[in-house]
């Protein structure tokens, strides 16, 4: 039989036994990972792009790629511009030469290993520039799917990448629906838009915003009411890319066609 | 140049960020675990369920597990671009991630099959020890008293009811490690269903499918590594015998190795028939709903893949072994031929999950074709190649053969 006192000695023995690897793992917790869904705070960043203003010059992409240090020639970006042309007998044609980062130099469409398409200009239907960047969704898959945490959601909504704790597992960049991560060629690690997080913190806009001579792109607050972009987020009829995986897209569209993928 | 940009063809529309990230060492991960999760379960039929037909095969397919085991997480190394970093997945787990429960999984599964495994080999560390003690000793037997002696860690009693107590401990493991066997894979076939971005893995039935060709291809690389081990072994005896050394014959030797082939195949078929069943059972539902997804995928399945998929997966890999394994009349020769083409399905059924899911960009408006790298010319190329894959082929057949040294699986005397 085991005495009471001999049971408390060894429940506390057993107890703490199981405290130390719990501690451990409680140590090496970033606390950023337990920031609130939803978060409590004053911000919520947004974006608000509208497809009608943008002619696919690029200038934002370049803009991106010298203030991120993507290596410009590199065949990866964090923001990109789409250009659908759509024909009259119903066809599709997208392409994104270089991400866009110089415009559009040519009608004819890039269709990779399939080489140039050229499209008669009196058989299109319909042509616009849809530009695309992190959603940074609300209910973020990337973050769900990272193994070691590097990759979370700031308070205020954006989600970032710490360079120093990335694997490059590659996880993330197969969870995004949208295609906006990728590995860094020069850090090897995943990589994605940020909005811009260096600069919208100090309040300044994000580079492509800067850049985009159109107006085409604007970013803002969300939980500030009298913000023009929460405004016509409000009050317009936006639209988001994929709605249907639930990620919940804070990248909101005005002009969004059903073309668009 | 972007990683995954050297062996992506890109056609049509592609996002300008994709490429296939998850090449050929992630086509080697489940593979790998699934040899390992399936040998094990074999093993498992036996000490568990007593099936006595698997006896010799089974303590043979419990030494295999556990050369393989580290050859499980060997892709994942090759594959990561920063490779010194994979600590950090036991040291900050991230549990929402399907991923970050490898190192326990995992971890878990050794030290369950390490134990088994000392549970068996106990008497035989125990009287190999005994038997170099007393007497002069070369260099290598000093060096194998030395190994025997830490083997037994301590326990030298060999008494029946000693060893009764191992057998009952070898029982007891062999049956927690058939659930955990399986989530170790059944995981690893969920870190692809759960993925919502991709139109092609996310799936409920993906562990599950994962599972059931785990055990067939585990089963089918036991029987063709204990063939070719048999066969040496007749070889070997009928020189001895010119010479007249007495071992047992060749002829007996034969027929037992060929009774062994034919009742494992049995239960390779019976597990054959589930992961088929399930396989076409997703894609006909694939089909049959047609979600928004289905135009690309089609276009995948029955014009890019069409060889990969219905010639070398179904037909070869599945099709033909399974002919050839059921119609009566077994012969070694038919065996080998089967649990070849049993290797061959299981392989690119990984394959065109792994590559197949990264064939088509997640705009549905184009392609992606993955060209193997296959001589190296750059440290990538040279991990994620032909010879990364080989060198996690080759490592458990080393590890095997080291493991065996120690832990003979043929001619041994005790009652597990």
């Amino acid at each position: 039989m085991i005495s009471r006192r001999e049971f408390c000695h060894k429940a506390v023995i057993a107890v703490g036994g199981i405290m130390i690897p719990l501690t451990a793992l409680e140590l090496f917790d970033p606390r950023r990972l337990a920031a609130e869904k939803g978060g409590s705070g004053t911000t919520r960043w947004a974006f608000l792009v509208d497809a009608h203003k943008c002619v696919g010059c690029g200038f934002c992409v370049k803009s991106c790629k010298i203030e991120n240090q993507t290596p410009y020639d590199s065949n990866v970006s964090r923001t990109w511009v789409e250009r659908y042309v759509v024909t009259k007998d119903g066809n599709t044609y997208i392409d994104s030469p270089k991400a866009c980062r110089d415009g559009f130099t040519t009608t004819k469409i890039d269709q990779n290993h399939q080489g140039m398409k050229d499209i008669r200009t009196e058989d299109v239907a319909k042509a616009f520039f849809v530009p695309k960047l992190c959603n940074q969704c609300d209910n973020p898959p990337c973050v769900q799917v990272c193994p070691v945490g590097a990759t979370y959601q700031t308070e205020d909504g954006v989600v970032l990448v710490d360079r120093s704790w990335c694997i490059g597992c590659g996880y993330c960049v197969m969870g995004c629906p949208y295609g906006v991560r990728f590995f860094h060629p020069e850090h090897h690690v995943a990589e994605k838009c940020n909005f811009c997080y260096h600069r919208i913190t100090k309040g300044m806009k994000t580079a492509c915003v800067d850049a985009c001579p159109f107006g085409a792109r604007r970013i803002g607050n969300l939980r500030d009411k009298d913000d023009p972009v929460t405004k016509v987020i409000m009050t317009e009829r936006v639209n988001v890319l994929k709605e249907e995986y639930g990620t919940k897209p804070q990248v909101f569209y005005l002009g969004l066609s059903m073309e668009v993928k | 140049m972007v990683h995954g940009e050297l062996w992506t063809i890109k056609e049509f529309f592609v996002y300008p960020n994709e490429y296939i990230y998850w090449s050929i060492q992630i086509v080697m991960y489940p593979f790998m675990t699934g040899l390992v999760a399936g040998a094990f379960v074999l093993s498992s039929l036996y000490h568990v369920f007593g099936f006595k037909q698997l006896k010799e095969i089974a303590r043979f397919s419990l030494v295999f597990s556990f050369a393989l085991l580290p050859c499980a997480p060997m892709p994942l190394l090759l594959h990561l671009q920063q490779p010194l970093r994979n600590h950090y997945v036991l040291m900050t787990p991230h549990f929402s991630s399907a991923i970050a429960a490898f190192g326990i999984v995992f971890m878990t599964y050794g030290v369950i099959v390490a134990s088994e495994l000392w549970f068996v080999y106990r008497r035989h560390f125990v009287e190999t020890a005994l038997g170099l003690r007393d007497r002069p000793r070369s260099l290598t037997e000093t060096l194998r008293y030395g190994m025997a002696r830490m083997l037994t860690l301590g326990a030298w009693d060999v008494s029946e009811p000693a060893l009764e107590k191992d057998e009952k401990a070898v029982k007891v493991l062999a049956a927690t490690g058939i659930p955990v066997a399986c989530f170790l894979h059944g995981y690893a076939g969920f870190i692809f269903g759960s993925v919502k971005a991709n139109a092609l893995w996310m799936t409920p039935l993906m562990p599950v499918i994962f599972i059931c060709s785990a055990v067939v291809s585990g089963i089918a690389l036991c029987i063709l590594t204990f063939i070719v081990i048999s066969q040496g072994r007749i070889m070997i005896n009928t020189w001895k015998l010119k010479h007249d050394i007495g071992t047992p014959s060749p002829e007996e030797l034969k027929s037992a190795e060929l009774t062994i082939v034919t009742q494992t195949s049995r239960y390779l078929l019976i597990f054959l028939v589930l992961a088929i069943t399930l396989e076409l059972l997703d894609l006909i539902f694939r089909g049959y709903t047609a979600v928004k997804s289905w135009d690309i995928l089609r276009s995948v399945i029955y014009e890019k893949d069409f060889v990969n998929i219905f010639i070398l997966q179904y037909g070869l890999g599945n099709v033909v072994p399974f002919l050839l394994l059921l119609l009566p009349g077994l012969t070694i020769r038919r065996a080998v031929a089967g649990t070849l083409l049993v290797l061959l399905g299981v392989f690119m059924m990984r394959w065109n999950v792994v590559i197949g899911g990264q064939a088509f960009s997640a705009s549905f408006a184009g392609f992606m074709e993955y060209r193997m790298p296959i001589l190296p010319t750059s440290m990538e190329t040279l991990k994620e190649g032909v010879f990364g894959a080989l060198l996690v082929i080759f490592t458990p057949f080393v590890l095997f053969f080291l493991l065996t040294r120690m832990m003979p699986v043929f001619d041994t005397k005790d009652s597990h």
